[in-house]
């Protein structure tokens, strides 16, 4: 599936800033399950020091300064790509038991594993608070498939929260998300992250777009046309499933990825430090559309894009 | 001198006191360091405890262990101790070796942490001390930053054993700590007690710090023939504020904050009153985390946006690199000696103490088991951690530790205690045997690590553990390392050929000291005038009391109303309840004295003046600084029955000398630069401002002739200027010849045209930037301010009075006049000082970290 993505941030100071300083991290990363064709940032006033990195994650990060006075701020990722379909071989049901998961990534040092560590510990949004046991200990119950144990857990926090964008802002701590089961995706993602490292497992985030697609008698899906989050768990000499328990499934063709980390500090699309400035307004808007030679079925614009 | 009662100290008993003291102490058989240490000591006899006073009064005025700005309540209250501890030759030698291998190690572990990683493919090091360790820096750790980072500056605490053998106690990476307090205690030592080392030959530090220099020059990626370099600390209020100015006005580097350093095109630049100049090294005195709130999301400010970019484009060096505070971490003992063998394959030289980390299950047990005996420490800063106190737990600390254990045990160590050495101390006038610890420092030198031949040791109080209470406890005392090499004098400032010359850039004066060295002055100033004003006030008030005289009630009250104008503390003594003030301004005066928190009483311009001058004390003469220091606990203890009595004036008088002395010893000490052109504008436009307050509310009005002598002979007293008038005009009171001589005579130091004419000239000497569109603003404005002046007829001035009751010429003088320098004020902060603007971070919200 071919997409192109419009991502544009636009920030509305009260009082002018003489000079920012700002890190992106908007553009889309190449994955065993797509391809980016093409993806650019447009800054608007003109930025200067531009540099574009890989970063210990291996997204993709740009840092950019703007050293003349402004009052508005817009940043605008454009993005093609290839999406494949991802084909789940390996069957839920017949994956490690998750504590022989947990023991292979306590005892073994290999690349790939090493390479994992970082994903297996609190970070700075998710701490491992002791209700996160609890909770996960439901989905994990003893010698149960890791991948089966983690689908089970998506489909329970999608049950079990409610789906509220009044309900949090990107400062809520996960544990008032925990307490009032309300949130957004990437407080789901963050939950189920949470679960999965406070039983020793490697656990991460990842951020992205999900397409609209609402096809006849089917719901809409939630999250189209914002910026997107799930999570990944991790299963030695598999690699990574992707889970969102946003929509209660593993993602096919229609998630778009842009980056993953720890949690969402670590993938922050947008993040900066202005010299003045005054009070700041933010407006996000995203566009998931599929290129012109598919059927081009939605193209929706939304003004305030939270994060679904 | 006076005489002091004769102590142990030099008593022919002393000697066996002494010698049982050492022998104890298990330095052997009593070595001939110590005893001539003894003989020295007793030849100085009851002097010691004269200049130990001394001793301790140089270190707390220079504010080495007490610093009267900190906020952060560390409560430091080091005393020191003259007894220094000596190293023999053979003993540094064995230490000398330990300590560059320690460093080399741990500069080892740096770059495998932040590099290939081995040490955990390897299993040397567990996981959970790394990628979930505060100090481990995931922006530094991408691939991008420039390698090898190499570990520039280290320090090691060390403890020697009851069996003779040196323990490492403590590592500290980021930022070391110290050396510029070791630097300071020898210097002290050296003043106060040189009879103590006549006959050793002592190590000098001076080449230690010349091999620092040498390596920060080294460090510059551009300008390598000048390398410019800064010390960046978090300002007056941290703790170590005086380490960080002493080090930096010792090694010749401006000392800097976060909001004089912007960062452009990948650049670090220092903002001057001469423009903005490239930063190549930062010898950054901050947390790690606190350098760049753009990539490290800190809490605690003080940081420069875009600095880890700056790094990343190879355009900046930051010592110790950055990311360094993953080292900062007592769980690294546990595995030090398999790390060492593996890098160096060799044994540790010095070993750690004892460490259990509870991150593995053994070791976490052991430690729950013996909690009352171990020292529990975290592997990271942590809020809200209890004091560790083995030996004296009570059951509620008990549980509080095994369950903050038993939640993170990863986050914890538990160390072994040693029983470590007591060295001969001085306490309370008596000799004393107590623990010591020694701190040592290494600097990166010629590929590998070279030892300062000297430390800071500090001395555990009696019954105290150094080892729990921390590195703000007990005292400190200088270390002495003996040398068989006779002396060789080094010259931190002498250049050879691989050394680093001076660069012209130090003559760049940082936007914000100019702006505090400018507000120094007119703290100073202010401070002085408003003084001068309440003695005056006070003199009268005093008449008022004991003559009666209607006149002197009048010319009073006038006083009374221009100490609320000149120091703006409204509505005062003109306020709609003046009156009753004014018939009893006892609690007002009072309230103007010594009320530090309301913003013009002289307390408060004290402490205005204190808070400007800390930021730049390594630009002020020594003495100067001290004299600001003293003044800071100036608070007289009259109440308000006694205000008009003589111990009040007395009090202000003195202020006053103070005040005088601090401007005189600016005056004569400090070079002709553009600093103290700084300091003394802001001084010129304060006296120029607090004249045209003063005479704006006393000789602009018209008054009977025998009131309106009284209040000129005030006026003229409160301006200093009495003495002079009677000289110079012989005659009675004449408001004519006082405005002459208060307005227009250039030659007098205390008129206004004075200022203006002295204001001018500094102003043409300022460095000026020359592509600034409104460059020559601040002289155009002085100019046309000081011919206004010029171009006045002080006859003139009162030759018209208006309805009701003033002169209008006049009072149309002063207000323009006031105008002028206001706008000069506005203009010169506008050029030299760059205020720096506040920041914001969006995009992210921060979370603490919760256990």
């Amino acid at each position: 599936m071919n997409y192109r993505i419009r991502h544009v941030t636009r920030y509305h100071y009260s009082e002018a800033v003489n000079m920012c300083r700002n890190e992106t991290c908007l553009l889309v990363r190449e994955t065993e399950h797509q391809r980016s064709r093409n993806s650019v940032l447009q800054i608007s006033p003109e930025a200067t020091d531009i540099h574009e990195r890989s970063d210990f994650f291996g997204n993709l990060r740009t840092h950019f300064a703007i050293q003349q006075p402004h009052d508005t701020l817009t940043v605008t990722a454009v993005s093609d790509v290839e999406v494949f379909p991802r084909i789940y071989l390996q069957k839920p049901e017949q994956s490690h038991p998750w504590e022989a998961v947990v023991e292979m990534l306590r005892t073994q040092r290999t690349p790939d594993i090493v390479s994992v560590m970082p994903y297996r510990y609190a970070s700075p949004l998710i701490p491992l608070l002791p209700p996160l046991v609890d909770y996960a200990r439901a989905s994990m119950t003893p010698e149960r498939p890791l991948l089966a144990a983690a689908m089970d857990l998506m489909q329970r926090i999608y049950h079990d929260f409610s789906y509220d964008p009044t309900s949090t802002t990107i400062a809520t701590p996960l544990a008032e998300v925990l307490e009032k089961r309300r949130g957004v995706c990437q407080d789901f993602a963050h939950v189920a992250i949470g679960c999965l490292r406070s039983l020793g497992l490697a656990a991460r985030y990842v951020s992205g777009y999900i397409e609209n697609l609402p096809a006849p008698g089917q719901e809409r899906l939630i999250g189209a046309d914002a910026s997107h989050a799930w999570f990944a768990v991790y299963l030695p000499g598999h690699g990574w499933f992707d889970f969102d328990p946003t929509n209660n499934h593993q993602p096919r063709e229609q998630h778009i990825t842009v980056a993953w980390g720890r949690d969402f500090s670590d993938v922050s699309p947008l993040k900066g430090i202005a010299l003045g400035g005054g009070k700041h307004q933010v407006v996000v808007s995203v566009d998931v559309a599929r290129q012109p030679d598919q059927p081009l079925l939605l193209q929706q614009q939304q003004s305030q894009g939270p994060l679904s | 001198m006076i005489s002091e009662p004769e102590t142990s100290i030099s008593t022919a008993a002393a000697t066996d006191i002494y010698r049982a003291i050492v022998e104890a102490a298990g330095a052997g058989d009593f070595p001939e360091h110590w005893q001539r240490l003894q003989q020295n000591l007793e030849k100085l006899g009851p002097r010691v405890h004269t200049r130990f006073r001394e001793a301790q009064r140089l270190l707390r005025e220079n504010g080495a262990i007490h610093n009267v700005f900190d906020q952060s309540n560390s409560n430091r209250a080091w005393q020191f101790d003259p007894l220094p501890l000596i190293f023999s030759v053979a003993e540094w030698g064995q230490l000398d070796q330990a300590m560059i291998q320690r460093a080399e190690l741990f500069n080892l572990i740096l770059q495998d942490i932040y590099g290939p990683r081995k040490l955990i493919e390897k299993r040397l090091l567990p996981p959970e001390l790394v990628f979930p360790h505060s100090g481990f820096f995931y922006p530094c750790a991408d691939g991008n930053f420039p390698q090898p980072q190499q570990l520039n500056l280290f320090s090691t605490t060390i403890a020697k054993g009851t069996d003779g053998n040196f323990w490492v106690v403590d590592d500290h990476v980021s930022p070391p700590f110290g050396a510029g307090y070791a630097l300071e205690t020898r210097v002290i030592m050296t003043r106060s007690f040189p009879q103590l080392f006549e006959g050793f030959r002592v190590h000098r530090l001076a080449q230690f710090f010349r091999a620092v220099r040498q390596r920060f020059g080294q460090l510059a990626r551009q300008h390598q023939e000048y390398p410019r370099i800064v010390v960046l600390t978090a300002g007056p209020t941290h703790p170590d504020y005086f380490e960080h100015a002493y080090l930096a006005s010792y090694l010749g580097y401006p000392l800097v904050q976060g909001g004089d350093l912007v960062v452009r095109d990948s650049c670090v630049w220092l903002k001057t009153v001469d423009g903005l100049h490239q930063v190549d090294v930062i010898f950054s005195r901050l947390a790690d985390h606190a350098c760049d709130p753009l990539e490290l999301r800190s809490h605690s400010g003080g940081g420069v946006p875009g600095l880890l970019q700056a790094v990343r484009r190879g355009n900046l060096a930051l010592v110790n690199p950055i990311g360094s505070s993953i080292l900062a971490n007592p769980a690294l003992m546990a595995f030090l000696p398999g790390i060492c063998r593996y890098f160096l394959g060799t044994d540790l030289k010095v070993p750690s103490i004892a460490t259990w980390w509870c991150g593995q299950p053994r070791e976490c047990k052991y430690v729950l088991e013996n909690l009352d005996r171990l020292i529990i420490k975290p592997i990271q800063p942590l809020p809200d951690m209890p004091q560790s106190t083995p030996g004296r737990m009570t059951d509620a600390q008990r549980q509080r530790w095994t369950a903050l254990i038993s939640a993170n045990p990863r986050l914890f160590v538990g160390q072994e205690q040693v029983d470590y050495v007591a060295f001969p101390a001085y306490e309370q006038k008596q000799l004393a045997t107590r623990q010591s610890l020694v701190s040592l420092y290494v600097t990166a030198h010629n590929e590998s690590y070279q030892l300062m031949p000297g430390g800071l040791s500090r001395v555990a109080a009696a019954g105290d553990n150094l080892l729990v209470s921390g590195q703000r406890a007990g005292s400190i005392k200088d270390t002495w390392v003996l040398t068989q090499e006779p002396h060789q004098q080094v010259n931190l400032w002498l250049r050879s050929t691989s050394d680093v010359p001076l660069s012209p850039y130090f003559v760049s004066l940082p936007s914000r000291a100019a702006e505090n060295l400018f507000w120094a002055g007119r703290y100073a100033e202010r401070t002085e005038q408003t003084a001068r004003l309440l003695r005056s006030i006070l003199v009268k008030l005093r008449e008022v009391k004991e003559f009666g005289d209607p006149d002197d009630r009048i010319s009073l009250n006038h006083l009374l109303q221009a100490l609320t104008h000149v120091t703006l503390t409204y509505p005062g003594f003109v306020g709609k309840d003046a009156q009753q003030k004014l018939d009893d301004p006892r609690a007002e005066l009072l309230s103007l004295i010594r009320d530090i928190d309301r913003s013009g009483s002289l307390r408060s311009s004290l402490r205005s003046l204190g808070r400007s001058a800390v930021e730049i004390r390594d630009l002020l003469p020594e003495d100067a600084w001290r004299l600001v220091d003293q003044m800071q606990s100036w608070n007289p203890r009259v109440g308000r029955a006694l205000i008009g009595s003589g111990r009040m004036y007395e009090n202000v008088h003195q202020l006053v000398l103070q005040l005088s002395a601090f401007s005189g010893l600016a005056y004569e000490n400090m070079a002709r630069e553009t600093a103290w052109l700084l300091l003394n504008i802001g001084r010129r436009l304060e006296r120029a401002l607090n004249l045209i307050d003063l005479l704006n509310e006393t000789l602009v009005p018209c008054y009977d002739s025998a009131t309106e002598a009284r209040i000129m002979e005030t006026v003229l007293a409160s301006c200093n200027s009495l003495v002079v008038f009677r000289r110079r005009y012989r005659s009675f009171m004449q408001l004519s010849p006082i405005l002459e001589l208060l307005l227009l005579d250039e030659n007098y130091p205390r008129s206004l045209a004075c200022q203006m004419r002295q204001m001018k000239r500094h102003i043409s000497e300022l460095p000026h930037e020359a592509n600034v569109p409104t460059v020559g603003q601040d002289e155009e404005i002085i100019s046309s301010a000081l011919e206004q002046l010029q171009a006045t007829d002080h006859k003139g001035l009162t030759r018209q009075i208006s309805e009701s009751g003033s002169y209008p010429l006049l009072e149309a003088l002063l207000t323009d006049q006031k105008k002028r320098l206001q706008q000069l004020s506005n203009c010169l902060t506008q050029f030299y000082f760059r205020p720096t603007q506040a920041l914001q971070q969006f995009g992210l919200p921060l979370r603490e970290m919760v256990l």
